[in-house]
Formats: structure tokens, sequence, C-alpha cells
């Protein structure tokens, strides 16, 4: 542990290069973290002292997020993603070998100190996985040997920088392109139209592609902008979510890895159209091994008159944008608890009404479009709205990238023209034998045979890029289970139907899955389903029984061959709760058990 | 053709009795009830034995081995089983214990309390086995209604029993479900 002074100074350091700003503080506990490797009391009023603002507040977001830690932590902390693509390539064995290697408990610190271990929810890396985070850096590939190599640098206190530079490697697999992927784009090309026809016939442009949202929910990307460019106000902000939390997508972070310039210049447009002169990128925690290239392409981009003041020489052209890193939150993808995030808070959802095309980032309007959105509208400004929507359906113009993982031969990046149809994408990707796929990651659906010839596109499938395939041999128990255990684990604890509905739903699909549950049970997940989806407060929680209402649907006899034949059972192992109390009193009559028979005699 | 009456029984398992106070609050409303229904086994009637039941109502979670083979006795013989109050449908303030180690508990009370003789945790076969976790009843048994409130008012009971009996959906106005 550090002195007390000194660590007064490193704080006091890392305050002053974020300009004493409580809406870095989210970006100032990361750098506290790194340097501390956890965020103690001491830190914490630290912090707050040197912020001007209550310790409250900051321990609000240090105890939100789950890549902060306000208890003592490893000064290596490897977390393994825990994503059921992750489970497929065979990451609990790894995990388990890891832990035992290094002589750590999972979910805990080494008694020295030096290293922690545990599970994270999907780190963005499923076509490359086992994957994990070692301080937030992505590792891809792990198999053993690596695995032993990595226990050898840890136990040498071997600093991150010097550790090969392979298991860092992420590869960028793309198997499929269209316009966005496979055409040529000059850096400033988009900047030189918006230049040369001015934005309002970009809007038009816009407005003639019928772009819609690519995070998922797919609203009108230039109702959108220009809803925010007539909304009142002098400020203006554009955000770019690449937040990428959804359990299976990727593209986002193979948009920011290979076509950043693309990504920057979408925004810049953006921000020329609405009147803004600050863009912000909300990356998730789990690509923070780009920031330093995508510093250097933002700095390159100054240094080319791309960005900054007055972009290619127009003086009334400004726009600048700053990389705020996320800290480990799903629910940060949704766009207000975002921008809440973005300010320094905690990320919890705001209620909306106002949207934040009126009242966003700081309470002014604020666009925030997802990476994808942003890259397809910079190569609108340039080949124009028709060029955009001669491809794809009627309601759903241009093309959609697919992240591929799963049980297939060729998992990656797939980029189609949208109405493209399920059995299509498999055959591509090489899947043999496909049972189902969940679609648009645990949030969205889990469809069946029986549907692989619908159409991928807002009429039909919407998706915002997540496909993961389970092929026979897989039982889809074992995903709906682990998507269960995912939002229990990402609610954000606001609203009660989530909160608590989430565990709920993860106890039901438990007793089912280890053979405990009877039809009641099944009945009971359909009525609580139902009120989590009228009942949440954002996307979060009005999704996350998707998996369980589809699966009951879609594939019955996952459920049916597991059931018991009783109508009910109890939800616990009754007969085990009473081990603590016959150790406690040494007790060995009969009424210190509660033996089965016991029980199904009362069953009605 | 004389109706006959509907046999009710009531009991508490790990629960303050708070809620057999809200059934007593009943008042002169009691009689109106005695002409509908007949209690069988209740703390209100002192009857030992269950016997069959139309309906069951019970207060308080499952603590105990005691708990668990009454709350079983009462599913096998009642029809309809009923939740009434906090503890019954979640625990309730008794589960509140549900963070401790029970071995943490149990020491606070038999061997680290102020003026004990002899200290030790008490292990007479007539005392219920605690169980680890204190439990709502739905948890143990199928549940067919639950009645919140902590405890569910004098007026909330009635609005539910009368519905009940009247074989009619059960709406509580909100005047009777919110509590603060
Ligand atoms: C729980 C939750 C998580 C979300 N995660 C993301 C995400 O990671 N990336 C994203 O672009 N949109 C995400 N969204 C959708 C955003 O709220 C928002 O609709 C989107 O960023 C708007 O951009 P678009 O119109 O370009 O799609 C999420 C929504 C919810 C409810
Ligand atoms: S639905 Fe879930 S994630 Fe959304 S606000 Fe409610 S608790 Fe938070
Ligand atoms: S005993 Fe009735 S609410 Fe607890």
């Amino acid at each position: 542990m550090m002195e007390s002074s000194a660590l007064i100074q490193t704080i006091r350091d890392i305050v002053q290069r974020h300009n004493k700003m409580p809406t870095r503080l989210l970006q100032i506990l990361r750098e506290v973290q790194d340097s501390l490797t956890w965020l103690s009391a001491e830190a914490i009023n630290a912090v707050a002292g040197e912020l001007g603002i209550s310790p409250d507040k900051v321990r609000s977001v240090a105890t939100f997020y789950s890549f902060l830690y306000t208890e003592p932590h490893g000064s290596y902390d490897i977390l393994f993603s825990d994503n059921i693509t992750d489970r497929m390539l065979g990451n609990r064995e790894l995990l388990h070998y890891l832990s035992e290697r290094l002589g750590v408990e999972i979910n805990s610190t080494r008694k020295d100190g030096l290293v922690s271990v545990g599970t994270t929810s999907c780190t963005g890396m499923c076509d490359q996985g086992p994957a994990a985070l070692v301080n937030g850096y992505a590792l891809t590939r792990l198999t053993k040997p690596r695995l032993d190599r990595i226990v050898g640098l840890v136990n040498a206190k071997t600093p991150l920088e010097q550790w090969p530079r392979e298991f860092f490697e992420v590869v960028s697999h793309i198997h499929r392109a269209d316009i966005l992927l496979g055409r040529h784009f000059a850096d400033g090309a988009a900047l030189r139209a918006v230049l040369k026809r001015g934005p309002d016939a970009i809007v038009e442009e816009m407005v003639k592609s019928g772009l819609r949202g690519q995070g998922g929910a797919g609203f009108k990307s230039a109702a959108k902008w220009i809803s925010c460019r007539n909304a009142p106000g002098e400020v203006k902000y554009v955000v770019c979510n690449a937040d990428e939390g959804e359990p299976g997508t990727f593209k986002d972070r193979v948009l920011m890895q290979d076509f950043a310039d693309l990504v920057f210049e979408g925004m810049t447009v953006c921000g020329r159209v609405i009147g803004a002169r600050q863009g912000f990128v909300y990356l998730r925690g789990e690509y923070r091994y780009m920031v330093d290239a995508l510093k250097a392409t933002l700095q390159s981009r100054r240094e080319a008159g791309l960005l900054g003041e007055a972009i290619l020489g127009d003086p009334g052209f400004s726009f600048d944008i700053d990389i705020h890193l996320g800290a480990g939150a799903y629910v940060c993808g949704e766009e207000s608890a975002l921008i809440e995030s973005l300010e320094g808070k905690h990320g919890v959802p705001r209620i909306r009404p106002p949207f934040p095309t009126t009242h966003g980032y700081l309470n002014q309007p604020t666009v925030v479009n997802n990476v994808e959105t942003f890259a397809s509208a910079a190569k609108i400004a340039v080949q124009g709205g028709d060029w955009f929507a001669s491809r794809g359906t009627a309601e759903s113009k241009g093309t959609k990238l697919l992240s591929l993982s799963g049980d297939c031969e060729r998992p990656g990046i797939y980029e189609y023209p949208f109405g493209v149809t399920v059995r299509q994408v498999l055959e591509d990707c090489g899947a043999k034998n496909p049972q189902g796929i969940q679609m648009a990651g645990p949030a969205g659906h889990m469809i069946s045979e029986k549907l692989f010839d619908r159409r991928i596109c807002f009429e039909d499938l919407a998706t915002g890029g997540s496909f993961m395939v389970f092929d026979h041999s897989r039982d889809i128990l074992d995903g709906i289970r682990n998507f269960a255990h995912f939002f229990v684990h990402e609610s954000c604890g606001f609203c009660t139907p989530c909160r608590v509905g989430t565990s709920l739903m993860r106890d039901l699909v438990d007793k089912v899955h280890t053979g405990h549950g009877t039809r009641a049970d099944l009945e009971e997940m359909r009525k609580l389903g139902q009120i989590m989806r009228v009942g949440s407060h954002c996307g979060l929680g009005q999704t996350a029984p998707n998996p369980v209402l589809d699966s009951l649907d879609q594939f019955p006899e996952s459920y049916e061959r597991r059931l018991r034949s009783t109508a009910f059972e109890p939800a616990f192992d009754m007969n085990a709760a009473l081990e603590q109390a016959r150790w406690l009193t040494g007790r060995t009559d009969p009424d210190a058990y509660l033996d089965e028979e016991i029980l199904q005699g009362a069953m009605p | 053709m004389i109706e006959s009456k509907l046999k009710v029984a009531t009991c508490s398992l790990c629960g303050c009795f708070g809620c057999h106070m809200s059934l007593l609050d009943l008042d002169e409303r009691l009689f109106d009830l005695a002409e509908k229904i007949e209690f069988d086994r209740s703390p209100l009637t002192d009857i030992k034995e269950l016997g069959e039941c139309d309906i069951g109502i019970i207060e308080g979670g499952i603590a105990n081995v005691e708990n668990v083979h009454t709350l079983l006795e009462f599913r096998a013989r009642c029809k309809v089983l009923i939740a009434m109050g906090a503890c019954a449908i979640s625990g309730g303030v008794p589960a509140m214990r549900n963070q401790y180690e029970l071995k943490d508990c149990l020491e606070e009370s038999y061997t680290r309390g102020t003026g004990l003789v002899d200290a030790q945790i008490p292990n007479d076969p007539e005392i219920p086995l605690l169980l680890d976790q204190v439990h709502p009843i739905h948890e143990v048994v199928k549940i067919d209604y639950f009645l919140p409130g902590c405890p569910p008012s004098a007026d909330a009971i009635w609005t539910f029993v009368s519905q009940l009996l009247a074989g009619q959906p059960i709406t509580l106005p909100y005047t009777q479900i919110h509590y603060d």
C-alpha cells in the first residue's frame, strides 16, 4: 500500500490532468485504480476532495462498474470472458486450470495480493476465444500452454508491456464485405462533400438513404439528426456508442480497429449537420487495448486538417473528438445510461422522454448513434442516399454487419444487404447441423430451424448484429442459463421488476436446469417474464426474459425432458439446509432430517 | 338445500402474529365471515389437528423443520393455499438473518450473550432444528394466492376474502396495497 502522502500526490496529479472536471470522474477512477490496483476509502476520499464533490458520489461510481474495485485486488487482474460462446470453446476448463496453477480461488485474490482471477461478461472476442482480460487488456485464443506461460509471467511479476505481443493479438475476421467494408474510402471525402454541398444537402441524402440505427433499435438516423439540429440550444454534442456490450457482437470492435477514420468522419459530418463542436466515443472498457491507436488516429486527423479547429480550412467548421472508456457495465450501452456515464456518474438509464436529441449530454441536444451508423453515414455523405438505398429491403435500406460465432467453421464478420435469410448466413459461415440461433444477443431472439427461412431486416428479424450458432450437440438450456446469469449481473438495480425479476428468473432456470423443475415453474417463468417486459424501466429489463420466453416456445423439449413428474418441487434442498444446524447441535435424531418421501407425500 | 360452510384453517409459521392481529381487526365483520365459513385449525380456535379444508391461510416464512412439516400438512389438506403477509411472501424481517451464517446467529444469542451460565447452543430434540436460511413459503409448496402487506390491513384481508368466497378474481384497490 502506498504512503498516504504519496497516494494523495498520485491522485492530485491524475485529477489535475483531467482539469479537475467531475465529468471525468469515471476516467479518473480508472487511472487511479491503474496506479493503486484498487480504490480504497482513502483513495475515494482523496478523489472527492480534489474534485470538490462528496465522497458518496465518488463511491456510487466506484461501486457501480464491474471493472472498478473497492476491495483489495491483485496487481494482475485476470477475468475470463464467460459468454456461452467462450463456454463452447472450453473456457471453464481453462479457468479452473489457471486458478489451480496460480494457486488462487476463482473470484478472489491470491494471499500475496499479486493476482486475482474471475469471470466477466462477453468481451467481444467470440470469434477468437476463449478470451480473457488482463488488467483490462484483451487476451485471445487461450490454450493451456499459453496459460502456462502466463502463470510464469505473473509469478515473475513481468510488466504487461513485456508479455509476448501475440497473446494480445486481435484479428479482424472479415469474411464477407459489401458497400461498407468493401469499398475504399478516401479520408476526408465525406467532409469535402459536406463543405461542397452544405449540411442541408447532406441531411437530404440521409433522408433518401433511409439509414436506420445499427445499434439494434432501428430508429431513422436522419430523423434523429434533424430533431437534434432543430432543438434549441447553443452547445450540441455527438456521441458514438461503441459500448458493444451485447454478448456475441464484435462488429463495432472491427470497425473501430480497422475503420476508425470512417467512423470519426461520420461523427464529424454529424457534428457539422447538427452544429456540434464536440464529439465523444464511448468505448467499452473491454476494448481499452485500442485506445492508444485511436488517439493516434485522432491526432493524425487533426494534423491532416480533418479534425479540430477550422476543418479543411473552413473557420466555421470546428469539431473534435474525445474518447471515454467504459468500465464493464452492459447497461451503459443504453443511450441515456451512456450519457450519465459520460457525465461521470453511475450508469442508470434516465426517464425518456425527454430524449437525448433535446436533452442529452449535460442536458444539451445530443445525437447518440452506433459505430456502424456513423460509418454508414460517412459513406452516404460521399456516395449519396440513393446509392445506399439501392441495397436492402423496403423498410431496411443498406447493409448490416453480422458478428458470427458459436458452432460454425468461419466465425467472424459478414456484411450482407438487409433481407438475407438466416439459412443463407448459416451456409456462408459453414454452420453444420445448426439447431438454433441466438439472434441479436440475449436481448434478442432465440430461433429454431423452423424459422431459418426468415429474413434479417427490421420487417422480419431485427438485429444489432449478434448471431450465435448452436448446433445439435449443444444443450439449448446451457445457453439460456448463461444468459439468465448475464442479466442478473448486468441489471443496474434501479427498478424492481428487473433487479428482482432477473434474479428470480435465474433461480427458476437453474432449478429446471438441475432437474428440479416442474410444470408449475415453467408457468411461473412465463408470468414473471411478462411482468419484466411490461414493468421494467429500460430496455435491459424489458428484454431480459426474451431468451427464456422464446426458448419455452421454440425449444420446449429442452425444458420438458428435465421436468419432474410431480406438480411442484421445492426451490432448494431442504435436507441440505439443515446440515449446518445438525453440525452445530450434534443432533442425529429423526427430526433432524427432512427426507424426500415426507416431502413428496405432501405435494398435491 | 343448506349451503355448507367453507372450512378455513390458518397458522403462523415464522411470523410475528401481526397478520393474525390484522385478521382480528376485521372486528364486527368477523360475524359476517362466520356466516360463510367455519374455522378449522387456527390460533383463533385452538384446534390443534388440521382437518380437510377448503382454504388455508399461512402467515410467516419457513425457518425450521416444524414450519416445513406444518406447511406440507396444510398443502396436503387445503384445496386453496394463501400466503398472507410479507414474511410468508418473501421471508420478511426474519429473513434478515439470511445474510449471516446460522452459526453466527446462534452464537450471538447463546454463547456471546451477557449473563449466560453454561453457555451452549441448545440441542434438545424437542426444539425444531433451524434451516440455514429463512425461505418464503412458495419455495416449499405451491401457493395459490399471495396477499401482500406487513401486515395486510384488515380492509385488504376483507376485500380479499370477500372476493375469494364470491369466486371473483382478486383485485385489491391501490389504497389497500400501498404502504407509504
Ligand atoms: C441495455 C441496452 C444496451 C444497449 N447497448 C448498446 C450498445 O452496446 N451499442 C449500441 O450502439 N446501442 C446499444 N443500445 C441501444 C442504444 O440505447 C441506442 O438505441 C443506440 O445507441 C442508438 O444508436 P443507433 O440509432 O445508431 O442504433 C442498448 C440499449 C439497451 C437498452
Ligand atoms: S430495467 Fe434493469 S437495467 Fe434498466 S433501469 Fe431497471 S434495473 Fe436498471
Ligand atoms: S407476520 Fe405478517 S408480515 Fe410478518
